[in-house]
């Protein structure tokens, strides 16, 4: 059986050690296929114009498409010339339920991370999506620093 | 053209200044505008709230409320069978996962709702119940659950009849599902009605949905700060909207409509306390208001005149039937149209049957109108045209004194909720009137400048004079809209029958099921 690992990326650099982290892994477990996740964080339950919403389709499109070509091709294309399976996903949502909803429905068995490199006062407030991830993901989480 | 492109915006702004300026110096020839544009508009007008004969009634309100109670029957109480599922939607327990990143059934409704929610809440409500008493609160709520069914057939038809550009953008509204359903159903006369519409609309966008609100915008801050020329507001706000729409500054309109739904909720949330914290009267309360929908405890006008009052309310605050919200609506992505008229039926709700009734409780408990100790019932102003009240306050002013009987600094959150209010219902109705004039004009950088630049001279020309007969105007402007809504709706109800009936069953099979979050 395929075990089905997760690599979250944010798009920073700590998003490498987590690939770098999941290859090393996969190539201990044997089968296995790396499922490379962008997350662009949205809310359905902010306020927005109506020109906004009339653009907001277009919007989403070019998102899709920006996270695709600069963030998750680039990762899926790197990891199956060194000879992994390998697939990418991106989706809107919330990071940590995103990821985790993901990977429940993939079925995979674990989640890799970069250490967020978020800081501030969100962050001091209602936590990083890491720690958001770690505390509420239903499988094992790898946070790489 | 050319010449519009070259004009900087400090330039624009001081050729505005110096017109304003001018204006000033000559208050006759003001006046003498006033009086020609009243004497040709006048006819519109007084044909637009025209009364019933012998009655005090103005048809157009009698034309939406029959419409809003035919909707009802024709959809078997759509707004009460399907107030669960509405929610439901909302919450986003029907929203597909793969669609996260489209616009929501939350910011649809909430960006409908920014362009009701505002003067008609705070002042409006104080003026039906200062004249008609505290029964008029009832056929407001009545007139506002039987709108509910208006929302929802013009808002199902705003979706399902949209246009959908290659570069994935979105035009929808009344102008749409007249052409595009009249022609589908081989019925005549759809781009007629469109075209009216549209002109309609452009007119209530730059009046009611823009120099009213300039106007009372200004007061609210001349209150505050003592009284200075209209036309200082009107700049600095024709200036932002300028900023907005124009030039794209995307962080104001965010931050408003961050800030809007916040006052909003800060609103009913002091109108709650105060309710509360009078919970012993709040019995007493709902027995004014049922005693006085049905005998009218010596109103002025009695029990009709609380009824006019009530129903006008309601009609002008939630604006169903009139298909300004069909245009906010139709800008959301689904394969289910009706699930936008089942969200949209909150609206009414919301605007009408909470916030206004919230504002209209505070009104009655806090007894600022007065009683005559003597027969129980209300006693009339000088005049004998509404109650007398505490201090003889009316409009804003009574919804102010009333709150500031609780809360000492009331006030001044009030009046920076009306300037929000009335900021971002100028930037919901940009966007209607822009929908209207592409639809007339075809759609293009240029072109859509023209209307920008247009609109934001009318928020200086709003805010800088008194100009009833406009307002009147604007007014008839935005209830003629529902005029062509309205018969438009009789045409088409049964494509939205069709959908219902397919899309209840499909709910009941199971076909249609909430995703697991």
């Amino acid at each position: 059986m395929t075990t089905k690992i997760v690599i979250g990326l944010d798009g920073t650099e700590t998003g490498e050690r987590a690939i770098a982290f999941a290859k090393d892994m996969a190539e201990r477990i044997g089968s296995c296929e790396l499922l490379v996740v962008y997350v662009i964080e949205w809310s359905p339950f902010t306020f927005q114009t109506p020109e906004e919403n009339a653009l907001r389709h277009k919007r989403r499109e070019e998102e899709l498409e920006l996270a695709t070509a600069r963030v998750v091709n680039p990762a899926v294309e790197a990891l199956k010339s060194a000879g992994f399976e390998a697939r990418g996903i991106v989706r809107h949502g919330d990071v940590a339920e995103t990821l985790n909803d993901i990977t429940v429905e993939n079925g995979g068995s674990q989640i890799v991370v970069g250490r967020s490199s978020a800081d501030g006062f969100k962050k001091r407030l209602f936590g990083s999506s890491t720690q958001n991830l770690v505390m509420h993901a239903e499988v094992p989480v790898t946070v790489v620093n | 053209m050319e010449t519009l492109k070259k004009l900087s915006l400090p330039a624009f702004a001081a050729s505005l200044m110096a017109s304003a300026a001018s204006a000033q110096e000559a208050a006759g020839l003001d006046d003498k505008i006033n009086q020609a544009f009243a004497d040709f508009t006048g006819p519109f007008v007084s044909f637009i709230f025209a009364p019933f004969p012998g009655t005090g009634f103005p048809w157009i309100v009698g034309w939406l409320v029959i419409a809003a109670t035919v909707f009802s029957l024709y959809f078997a109480f759509v707004q009460f069978r399907f107030f669960g599922h509405a929610i439901s939607l909302v919450k986003g327990d029907y929203s597909d996962p793969n669609d996260a990143g489209e616009v929501s059934h939350f910011q649809a409704l909430a960006t409908a709702l920014s362009g009701t929610v505002g003067l008609g809440n705070i002042a409006g409500v104080a003026v039906a119940v200062g004249i008609g008493g505290p029964g008029a609160t009832f056929w407001m709520i009545t007139a506002g659950l039987l709108g509910m069914a208006s929302k929802f057939t013009e808002c199902t038809l705003g979706v399902k009849y949209r246009n959908e550009y290659e570069d994935g953008t979105v035009s929808g509204g009344p102008m749409y599902y007249m052409s595009k359903g009249f022609s589908e159903l081989g019925l005549p006369g759809g781009k007629i009605l469109a075209v009216l519409f549209s002109i309609f609309c452009i007119l209530g966008a730059l009046g009611g949905g823009n120099m009213f609100q300039a106007n009372q915008a200004h007061q609210q801050i001349a209150g505050i700060t003592g009284e200075y020329p209209g036309w200082i507001t009107g700049l600095v706000f024709a200036a932002i909207v300028f900023a907005v729409i124009v030039g794209g500054l995307k962080s104001i309109a965010r931050v408003t409509e961050k800030v809007v739904p916040f006052m909003g909720v800060t609103y009913v949330l002091a109108a709650l306390v105060i309710i509360i914290m009078n919970a012993d009267q709040i019995g007493w309360a709902f027995g004014q208001i049922f005693e006085g929908a049905f005998t009218g405890l010596g109103v002025a006008g009695g029990m009709v005149g609380a009824l006019i009052q009530g129903f006008r309310r309601a009609a002008f605050s939630n604006e169903a039937g009139v298909g300004s919200a069909a245009i906010a609506h139709s800008a959301v992505r689904t394969s289910e149209p009706i699930t936008e008229g089942f969200v949209s039926l909150l609206e009414p709700f919301i605007d009408t049957v909470v916030i206004c009734t919230m504002t209209a409780l505070v009104i009655i408990i806090t007894q600022q109108l007065i009683i005559d100790p003597a027969t129980g019932n209300y006693m009339l102003n000088e005049a004998g045209n509404a109650i007398a009240t505490v201090d003889g306050n009316t409009g804003v002013s009574l919804t102010s004194a009333a709150f500031a009987s609780a809360f000492s600094w009331f006030p001044y959150i009030l009046a920076v909720a009306v300037v929000l209010f009335a900021f971002s219902t100028m930037i919901s109705w940009s966007y209607y009137g822009l929908k209207a004039w592409t639809y007339l004009f075809g759609e293009g950088h240029t072109k859509e400048l023209v209307f920008k630049v247009i609109f934001c001279i009318f928020v200086v020309i709003g805010a800088a004079a008194n100009l009833g007969p406009v307002i009147d105007f604007s007014d008839a402007a935005i209830f003629a809209m529902a005029v062509v809504n309205v018969f438009a709706l009789y045409f088409l109800m049964k494509v939205v029958r069709q959908e219902l009936a397919s899309y209840a069953s499909r709910l009941q099979s199971g076909e249609i099921r909430k995703f697991e979050h």
